[in-house]
């Protein structure tokens, strides 16, 4: 990154006095800037911080993303205190609100998401830290007429000759100083944080019930509200009979919202009582015709033919007839929800034409954006608190801001301060689903089994399209959300004639990047097809890879590594069977190992081991931590996640039909970090994408059957 | 005298004609005692949440299919999303609250030393299934871990460390 410091980084004073360090990321753009920020200068600087050291020597930290279980709660204080030069247990981690000062250095909007957090604010949080120390270290100098490269910074503290001051003594003067044009950081073997493993910092308050999520929220007066939504998917009230829910005690008050009825009583119960009590009917919206079965025919149509180009060399159907051997393929991936374990809420407090809201989420921009626009005040009279979120995997970044706009029609309309509490029902019936996917592949063999050209067409409907407020219209109508992972599979470097096509759907089921996105799919169908390929070749899966990454070095260091430690060639116990899986995603190389074995049918995952190459690993545990959490949530999306859909219902309902893996079905974790000088990728989401297809292929190794559609408990193995 | 009332099932007034299930009802919880308005029907952990103000307790399904709620009544693990609150009347209920003074529990120490939480939000639902696990089986095996645990959702998959820090708990123990 090549920055202009004195265009994003400034330092003032602070009202109650102090030091304040804020920055603003110039001229960055939205998506087309990933990987670069643009280095254009001139945007103003904003009042908040990110780093406040206060007279009384508190270390504040203000983050700009949300810590939703990622860890980031403990990595960016890890870069900020690296420079500072203080104890990371010193400082003090908050949320930042709404602000664009918090916007995004890649994306240029307020989000955490994408796996970005960590890589994409290295600098930033650095330079702060570093700035901050300078600034410091000039005013004991200053006041002690030391040198300034004879004065020392050390926890939190400056010794200047034989005197030594604490960074809240040295703040205020601090404040004053300019900031200097030039902060040099401090190399890698210098540095006592970064790259060492460091226990997250939330973790005292998660284990004793003090963390505050947007459940959590409570004040006097502060009711609940429930919603009434339509059985078929998007459906509008048409009329309603409140006597009934009126009439139980502790409800308040009933309002039709444009989503539906909210019951607002005096506690979660009470309004549940209220919204069964309660008589709606409703008007079906255009999810009426929408079943999974006739989905699925009309997918499996459009994907057998060619869709909009997506990568495209030599001439595939050509490549195809002088094919030796021809293998096809027609995957099937359903909906999914996110569930998180927190189901979604949002406390809404409207007073005096000003708006307070704690919710959490991923997208307090858009969601302060939704709320102005609904109330009809200006943003800056919204105020956006973010709480611990509850688990996000994407779920709580929505575009449309569809919760939350909820709740503040449920406060607009009933005139109460309102925390809207959807049940778990609602949250796996609230639709923002991973799409539901087909992909069609033909790949041609020669007479060696080697692929030599490759049909690729995925029908899906397109996530950007429904986020084009916030990142954007898609450029030519592709979606890389829906292709990422089959666009710029290093598998077709070899595969000289080649076609990458997409079909994008429209359904009246809104949907939603959820952890790993495209990836979901993509890493499913290219690894479980290479594995097919192999296996027709009469490859060792692992061997048969390796080939295909003479050009991508990290794909190969990842494998390689797996390969190793997880004892790839060692015979296994009688009945257990091994399968593999690699991918790239988010700018981390995973490579994956299963082991399996099938009983009753159903198959029994008993070992995983994963090796990663994320570049540089600023906090291994917590990279362990995620890969771990991706796994298990593959693992998840492999087993069981389904949701079905019958003439607009929902099917599912909660976790007995909805059904997310438990301790006893998970499997011994191995993690294995690739020492890596690569560039630097994210952590949160990359494990999920391998995870699926090595126990896919552990499962063909075991009974010969390639499973094309997920989940597996619909099939009898 | 407010020691004798904790131990004893009473109920003082009926509030409410239109409701007549609901009282004025004293829930200890721990080893302090509440006294709220509440239909004996309400689930024990939106008495907890929104009438006691305990928030420490999580609500995740409803249904007893998550554990989030998970509470202690009398020393007994119980999902409190479907348990009335009427059975909790007279007995000792313990939330992630009330499990120790200072963070101290083995299961919190060990909590932290595996780095187990991630968002976070089931953790005080596993932590008290886990106690009740480790008090009636001080060296659980994996199958026991298994058996007492599968009942606690934990979406972002921390149940390695969770399996870990609870072999780490009974060993402190042992060790006591």
């Amino acid at each position: 990154m090549n920055m202009d410091r004195r265009n994003f980084i400034k330092s003032g004073a602070l009202v109650a006095g102090g030091l304040l360090i804020s920055f603003t990321i110039p001229g960055a753009n939205k998506m087309a800037a990933m990987g670069e920020v643009a280095t254009s200068a001139g945007l103003p600087f904003s009042p908040n911080a990110f780093l406040k050291i206060g007279t009384d020597n508190s270390i504040t930290v203000l983050l700009s993303h949300v810590e939703m279980g990622q860890g980031i709660w403990t990595t960016l204080p890890m870069l900020l205190a690296e420079e500072l030069d203080v104890d990371l247990n010193q400082i003090i981690v908050k949320h930042g609100g709404a602000d664009e000062a918090f916007n995004h250095p890649v994306y240029g909007i307020q989000i955490t998401g994408g796996s970005t957090t960590t890589w994409s604010e290295f600098d930033r949080y650095r330079n702060a830290g570093a700035t901050a120390r300078i600034l410091l270290t000039q005013v004991a100098a200053k006041r002690t007429g030391v040198a300034i490269e004879n004065c020392k910074t050390e926890n939190g503290t400056v010794t200047a000759g034989g005197k030594k001051f604490t960074y809240g003594e040295l703040a205020a003067d601090a404040a004053l100083l300019p900031v200097p044009e030039k902060v040099t950081l401090r190399s890698k073997d210098n540095w006592k944080y970064i790259g060492k493993s460091v226990k997250r910092l939330d973790a005292g308050v998660k284990t004793n019930g003090k963390a505050i999520f947007g459940m959590d929220i409570q004040f006097p007066g502060l009711l609940t509200a429930v919603v009434a939504h339509s059985p078929v998917f998007g459906g509008k009230v048409k009329s309603f009979n409140a006597t009934e829910a009126k009439a139980i005690k502790g409800v308040r008050q009933v309002v039709q919202i444009p989503t539906g009825v909210a019951v607002i009583a005096d506690n979660y119960y009470a309004a549940q009582q209220g919204k069964r009590a309660l008589r709606v009917t409703w008007v079906n919206g255009s999810a009426v015709g929408i079943s999974t079965t006739k989905q699925t025919a009309a997918y499996k149509k459009l994907a057998a033919s060619n869709g909009l180009t997506v990568q495209k060399q030599g001439n595939a159907s050509d490549g195809l007839s002088k094919s030796t051997k021809v293998l096809k393929a027609e995957y099937v991936f359903p909906y999914l929800a996110h569930a998180p374990m927190e189901p979604l809420n949002c406390t809404v407090k409207i007073e005096n034409g000003k708006c307070e809201i704690w919710t959490g989420t991923q997208l307090p921009g858009v969601e302060q954006a939704a709320a102005a626009k609904i109330l009809g005040f200006a943003p800056e009279n919204i105020t956006i608190n973010v709480p611990f979120l509850g688990g996000g995997f994407g779920r709580r970044a929505t575009p449309t801001a569809d919760f939350v706009s909820e709740a503040v029609h449920i406060a607009k309309a009933s005139g109460k301060p309102v925390k809207m509490v959807w049940s778990r029902e609602d949250d796996i019936k609230g639709g923002y689903f991973r799409p539901f996917v087909v992909h069609n592949v033909t790949a041609g063999l020669d007479i060696k089994g080697r692929p030599v050209a490759w049909n690729h067409n995925i029908a899906s409907q397109s996530i950007m399209k429904g986020a084009a407020n916030v990142l954007g219209e898609l450029k030519d109508s592709i979606d890389d959300t829906t292709v990422e992972g089959v666009k710029g599979s290093p598998y077709f470097t070899s595969i000289p004639d080649h076609f990458i096509g997409l079909h994008n759907t429209e359904e009246a089921i809104p949907v939603l990047w959820f952890r790993s996105v495209g990836h979901t799919h993509t890493a499913y169908v290219m690894e479980t097809m290479m594995d097919e390929v192999a296996h027709n070749a009469g490859r060792d899966p692992v061997e048969y890879r390796r080939g295909f990454f003479k050009e991508h070095p990290r794909h190969l260091a990842a494998l390689n590594l797996v390969a190793e430690k997880g004892n790839w060639k060692k015979a296994l116990p009688t009945g257990h069977f091994k399968g593999v899986a690699v991918a790239e995603a988010f700018g981390s190389y995973v490579a994956t190992i299963a082991e399996v074995s099938i009983l009753n049918g159903q198959v029994k995952v008993h070992k995983i081991d994963c090796a990663i190459d994320c570049g540089l690993a600023v906090n291994p545990e917590g990279v362990k931590a995620q890969v771990e959490s991706g796994i298990i949530f593959g693992l998840t999306m492999a087993l069981y996640g389904e949701i079905t859909i019958e003439d607009g219902k929902l099917q599912q309902n909660n976790f007995y039909d909805y059904k997310i893996a438990r301790i006893h079905e998970t499997p011994e974790i191995n993690v294995y970090i690739v020492e890596s000088d690569g560039k630097m990728g994210g952590v949160g989401e990359c494990a999920v994408p391998p995870t699926a297809p090595a126990i896919a292929n552990a499962i063909f190794a075991a009974t010969g059957k390639r499973i094309y559609n997920l989940p597996l408990m619909n099939h009898k193995l | 005298m407010r020691k004798q009332q904790l131990f004893t099932y009473y109920i003082i007034t009926k509030v409410s004609f239109v409701n007549n299930n609901y009282y004025m009802i004293t829930l200890k919880v721990n080893e302090k005692a509440y006294e709220i308005d509440a239909s004996i029907d309400m689930p024990l952990l939106w008495a907890l949440r929104d009438l006691v103000g305990l928030t420490g307790t999580k609500f995740g399904c409803g249904v007893a299919q998550c554990g989030a709620c998970t509470v202690h009544l009398d020393g007994e693990a119980v999902r409190s999303c479907v348990t009335k609150v009427e059975r909790a009347v007279g007995k000792n209920i313990t939330t992630i609250e009330g499990l120790s003074l200072d963070n101290d529990h083995p299961l919190q120490k060990a909590w932290l030393e595996f780095d187990v939480p991630q968002c976070g939000y089931c953790q005080s639902g596993q932590i008290m299934s886990a106690a009740v696990l480790l008090r009636e089986n001080p060296s659980p095996t994996d199958q026991d871990i298994d058996d007492a645990m599968a009942g606690n959702i934990c979406r972002c998959g921390t149940y390695p460390r969770i399996r870990a820090a609870i072999h780490q708990a009974a060993k402190t123990l042992k060790n006591k």
